[in-house]
């Protein structure tokens, strides 16, 4: 899962040559093979790297402040939605509902690799919501239509519907 | 700026000591730890850094990174990897010992916890040889690592005794003054205990165990496997089951028609919602209505039950007379159509009704007029006027399908007369804007017209005190539930049952005679008069409450009309009608991202399915499994070749298979003789209690659920075979070939039970799977019986027949080509028949299709090497991997066939390795 994330975001920086990962341990964790240093462990660890070599600052945020949000949510991504059970999920996304209501993106107008990869973890969630849920957390559900139309970001996850679309006619009345 | 802490948290070290270290201004604020300073957050999270901006940082590693870099020491990579290694590595592991040493005092558990993660430090800073983690100065990185085991170092039997480097690292950074005023404020010298009350507000940590079994953020089919645990008894139990063997008594016999209650017998009646019969069913219908009653219908019968099903075409009302007009025929040419496209599309789909009736017939004249006049006579009915547009250009009452006009309450302009389809309001016709006769295009005028109508607040306490009664006993879906409550919390308001058409049951009411029955009122009673025109001894089932079970099944937008408006006809009745007892009401199935549109062709509907090639048993399968039950769900065609691919020809289909080659290769098609050993039992329990599962889920109609249960069972199957491997140990000695006679004849008595638990879902591979093994036709209702017996039914010596592979594999390229066809792109004019991508014509047997692509190799010795295979196995994953992961990327083409060579040729090698035939398997489609 994280190597197809990695992939994707491979693509969608523009790399014309794929980098080789192998995993480490039971959660599989991803390690690239650095030829500058010794290898590099751990997905947001990575991704961070990938957006570096490919002139991307940007994606990290571009003030000190921006640069730690987007860190924080890359480590929420890695730690409390990868880990989190059929419970908390509920609080996760009110909370990120709550977060999003006056927000674009998770660092705020701007776009960056935490909302890149909190649609990669939270992809799975969103396909298991009911429409009645995904129309419960609006903030999410706009924000994560948003992400998987941003050009070049979906690649290896099908989109989701987000609204309502019927396929029975209510007869009858 | 401000950063809140508080008291005993460990994560406040790192954050109060970052700041001593960097010294960034910033003021501190000792809060409770109950506070809820994070606005957005719902659990109160410490520390926190409320930022310049307004922001809030609640990641102590973010606060300690920004707090660096503020201070000119951006973070490095390495310190990036040290802070998430911390963060998702370290801090589950500390949770787990903290956990341990400060709530159960078992602080002697702390160092096997924490284990692990010592040795990756001590590893990486004995390697580098640097004071630092990062390098020759303090980062973010050490002071995170530092507070993170600081409290487990201060105070229990950790000691680092032999990990001379970490504990240089840990003491260099311990005794930074940044540190040591950091504990002193946050744990005060108390050590371990100052944090209990902290410990005691968190989550208890989850074993990596209970993790893996309930994820949220996982395909559940694929993470399901997770072990659960098989105590000693449950394996006895399991054995001794499976040692019974086959029941002597017959097996459920064939069907008698007519079938008629009998006394002494569960006798179920299942109806599925009648389908309207002016258009062609979607697989929305398909899978809310008929397909999920046929499913129960069948398993009853399995689980030797009286049932009988019954359905039929609704074919009344006015989108028939509209359609006729359409299409230039009479209403009644129309239905004689649509009935027979109805008949043709569920036979192909295998909905095994026992009587697929329709509503146009004197019985339904007959019965309708009989109810309609015990309401009249008990004062149920009355009467009323109502305005209604009537067209004078055309001479009639418009219905409200007829008038478009704008919305009153969104301005809308194509609102109907019954519903706009914009604002979703309800819409009394006579309130739309500027209406339209829709067949004309002339304004209608309003006009008043006598009607009847059903009293539904006379009859209200009376249903609620059956609905309480129904709903307490028998199986309603949640959704039917709470549909027919917020109707009732509503009040019930009088129902109009006449309408102004010809295309009806007529009213037989000397004042209403120029009327017909509203649909709402004369469909359901299509029930009844369809079993009426099965048996002339249809009252045996509809007025034998005693008797009789009866089960609806419908998509939710219905359930009104059978848990509150029908049951109110026939309490009115008063002629001991038998009730739902039952409600079962599913969800919407969406598609694609698109709306489904017969017009623009968009979808699937019921009589393209054939032309997909896709077999019948398929298309059950997926949408069984994507069955809307509980919440909405949606069709994708990627979805379904994903199932397909993965489930029915990786899983079910492999372990079948392989179970029946073994048999066939090894034992000369005979089951050989099986010692269980603790292994083996721990297996049929396994399995028992997924059967266990599968009945009681069936029981309760949880169709989608119950199908998970088979699937494991495949997945439990596929592992035991992997483990056991019967094609190396059947090249072994005695013991070895004994061994794999008991693991084959062990998978192929599973295979025998899948076939059992399939045949309700996909009949036609459920039969050849039983003709394939040769099963005896009592393994069926012996397996299902009680709670459900895996028994052993296919002993020692039984003579399988000729096994071939049951699944074909839906390619990509096969299905982009469907879902364009279906998306709408298609010019109206293509033939519709053509099949261009399509192999094998699909029909209801061809589920069977022989497809080579899963055929497990069996052939002669060459060098076996278990050591290279070793390697080549993890290549062929790997590579395997590789090009998956590229399909998925929708990578060149020419990528991955260069990619999908390599794996071939990886195959062929393993094969050589493994003392397989290294032929690969033919390519589909060229049929053998």
């Amino acid at each position: 899962m994280a190597l197809r994330e990695l992939s994707s975001l491979e693509k969608y920086l523009g790399q014309k040559k794929a980098n080789k990962y192998s995993t480490q341990g039971d959660k599989k964790v991803p390690v690239l093979q650095n030829n500058n240093g010794p290898p590099l462990v751990g997905l947001v660890t990575i991704a961070c790297h990938l957006a570096k070599e490919a002139k991307r600052p940007e994606l990290l945020g571009d003030t000190a402040e921006s640069r730690a949000v987007v860190q924080q949510w890359l480590e929420y991504r890695v730690t409390k939605l990868d880990s989190c059970t059929k419970e908390d999920i509920k609080t996760v996304l009110k909370d990120l509902n709550l977060y999003l209501q006056d927000k674009v993106y998770l660092a705020g107008n701007q776009f960056t690799l935490a909302d890149v990869f909190m649609y990669y973890g939270i992809h799975p969630v969103i396909v298991d919501l009911a429409i009645q849920d995904r129309e419960q957390y609006v903030n999410v559900t706009r924000w994560f239509d948003h992400i998987q139309r941003y050009p070049g970001v979906r690649h290896h996850l099908p989109p989701v519907a987000v609204l309502r679309n019927r396929i029975y006619t209510s007869r009858h009345h | 700026m401000n950063l809140f802490v508080s008291e005993g948290n460990p994560h406040c070290l790192k954050a109060l000591a970052a700041l001593e270290a960097t010294g960034v201004q910033c003021g501190v604020q000792f809060v409770n730890q109950d506070e809820r300073v994070v606005p957005f957050l719902s659990r109160p999270t410490l520390p926190a850094l409320a930022l310049p901006s307004g922001q809030y940082l609640f990641s102590s590693n973010a606060i300690c990174r920004y707090l660096f870099e503020v201070n000119g020491q951006e973070c490095s990579e390495l310190c990036d990897q040290w802070l998430e290694w911390e963060a998702t590595v370290l801090q589950p592991a500390l949770q787990q010992a903290l956990h341990m040493a400060v709530l159960q005092g078992k602080s002697s558990e702390v160092s096997k916890a924490l284990q692990g993660p010592i040795n990756v430090l001590e590893q990486s800073l004995s390697k580098r040889n640097a004071p630092y983690l990062t390098g020759d100065s303090v980062s973010a990185a050490d002071l995170v690592l530092w507070a993170g085991f600081f409290p487990v170092l201060s105070d229990s039997s950790l000691t680092l005794g032999e990990h001379k480097s970490l504990k240089a690292w840990f003491d260099r950074v311990a005794a930074m003054t940044a540190c040591q005023s950091a504990a002193q404020k946050v744990l005060q010298g108390k050590g371990l205990q100052g944090m209990k009350s902290y410990m005691q507000k968190q989550p208890a940590p989850q074993s990596s165990q209970c993790r893996e079994t309930q994820p949220c953020n996982s395909n559940s089919a694929e993470e399901e496997g997770g072990e659960r645990v098989v105590s000693e008894e449950e394996m006895e139990a399991a054995a001794l089951t499976w040692s019974k063997g086959l029941n002597t008594c017959p097996p459920a016999t064939k069907k008698q028609h007519p079938i008629l209650p009998q006394e002494g017998k569960r006798n179920v009646l299942v109806t599925s919602a009648l389908p309207y019969v002016n258009n062609v069913p979607h697989l929305g219908n398909i899978i809310g209505c008929v397909l999920s009653a046929d499913v129960f219908s069948r398993y009853g019968h399995l689980r030797g039950w009286n049932m009988l099903f019954v359905c039929g075409t609704d074919e009344y009302g006015t989108a028939t007379e509209n359609k006729a007009r359409e299409e230039g025929l009479t209403p009644q040419q129309i239905c004689d159509k649509y009935h027979a496209v109805h008949s043709s599309i569920y036979k192909w789909f295998q909905i095994d009704f026992d009587y697929f009736g329709r509503t146009t017939t004197e019985k339904q004249t007959e019965i309708a007029q009989d109810i309609f006049w015990r309401l009249h006579e008990r004062g149920f009915l009355i009467e009323d006027t109502v305005e209604q547009l009537r067209c004078e250009n055309c001479q009639r009452f418009l219905a409200d399908r007829f008038v478009e006009g704008i919305c009153p309450h969104c301005s809308y302009p194509e609102a109907r007369g019954d519903q706009c389809d914009k604002c979703g309001r309800l819409i009394n016709a006579v309130d739309l804007r500027e209406p339209q006769c829709k067949v004309c295009r002339q304004t209608p005028v309003i006009r008043s017209s006598k009607h009847l109508f059903l009293d539904l607040p006379k009859l209200e306490s009376q249903l609620e005190q059956w609905l309480e009664k129904s709903t307490s006993t028998g199986d309603w879906t949640a959704n039917a539930k709470q549909i027919t409550r917020s109707w009732l919390r509503d009040g019930l308001k009088p129902r109009c049952i006449t309408r102004d058409l010809q295309w009806g049951t007529p009213v037989p009411h000397a004042d209403f005679k120029e009327k017909v029955f509203y649909v709402w009122f004369d469909a359901p009673i299509g029930y009844l008069s369809i079993t009426a025109n099965y048996t002339s001894k249809w009252e045996k089932w509809w007025k034998n409450p005693h008797q009789v079970e009866l089960y609806n099944f419908m998509a939710k937008d219905n359930v009104p009309f059978h848990s509150v408006v029908f049951p109110c006809s026939l309490l009115g009745a008063q002629d001991n009608y038998t009730l739902v007892n039952h409600l079962i009401a599913t969800e919407y199935l969406n598609y694609e991202d698109t709306k489904f549109s017969k017009s623009r062709g968009v979808g699937v509907f019921g009589d393209m399915a054939k032309d997909t090639g896709i077999p019948s048993d398929v298309w059950r399968f997926y949408l069984l499994y994507v069955r809307p039950e509980g919440q909405d769900s949606a069709f994708s065609w990627a979805d379904m070749a994903l199932k397909n691919n993965s489930e029915l020809l990786n899983n079910l289909g492999n372990f079948i298979n392989r179970a029946g080659m073994f048999v066939t290769k090894f034992f000369e098609g005979c089951v050989p003789v099986m010692e269980l050993q603790e292994e083996d039992k721990k297996l049929l329990a396994l399995v028992s209690w997924e059967l266990q599962q599968y009945i009681q889920l069936m029981d309760k109609i949880k169709i989608r659920d119950a199908l998970k249960h088979i699937l494991n069972i495949s997945r439990h199957g596929n592992q035991y075979i992997q483990v056991n491997e019967p094609w190396k140990k059947i090249k072994g000695g005695d013991s070895e070939r004994q061994r794999a006679g008991t693991v084959t004849g062990v998978s192929v008595n599973i295979a025998c039970l899948l076939s059992v638990m399939l045949s309700p879902y996909m009949p036609a591979v459920s039969q050849t799977i039983r003709d394939q093994l040769n099963a005896p036709p009592s393994c069926i209702n012996t397996m299902l019986e009680d709670n459900g017996t895996f028994v052993c039914s296919l002993s020692a010596g039984h003579r399988i027949g000729a096994v071939s592979p049951l699944f074909q594999k839906l390619e990509a390229d096969q299905i982009e080509t469907l879902k364009k066809k279906f998306g709408g792109q298609q010019p109206e004019d293509e033939p519709p028949k053509k099949k261009t991508t399509v192999r094998n014509a699909a029909s209801a047997q061809s589920a069977a299709v022989p497809a080579p692509a899963v055929a497990v190799e069996v052939g002669t010795v060459n060098q076996v090497d278990p050591e290279k295979a070793k390697q080549l196995t993890q290549a062929v994953a790997e590579q395997g991997e590789k090009v998956r992961a590229l399909k998925a990327q929708k990578a060149e083409k020419a990528v991955i066939t260069a990619e999908v060579t390599k794996l071939l040729d990886l195959k062929k090698q393993l094969a050589l390795a493994e003392g397989k035939n290294p032929e690969p398997a033919p390519q589909k489609g060229k049929k053998k």
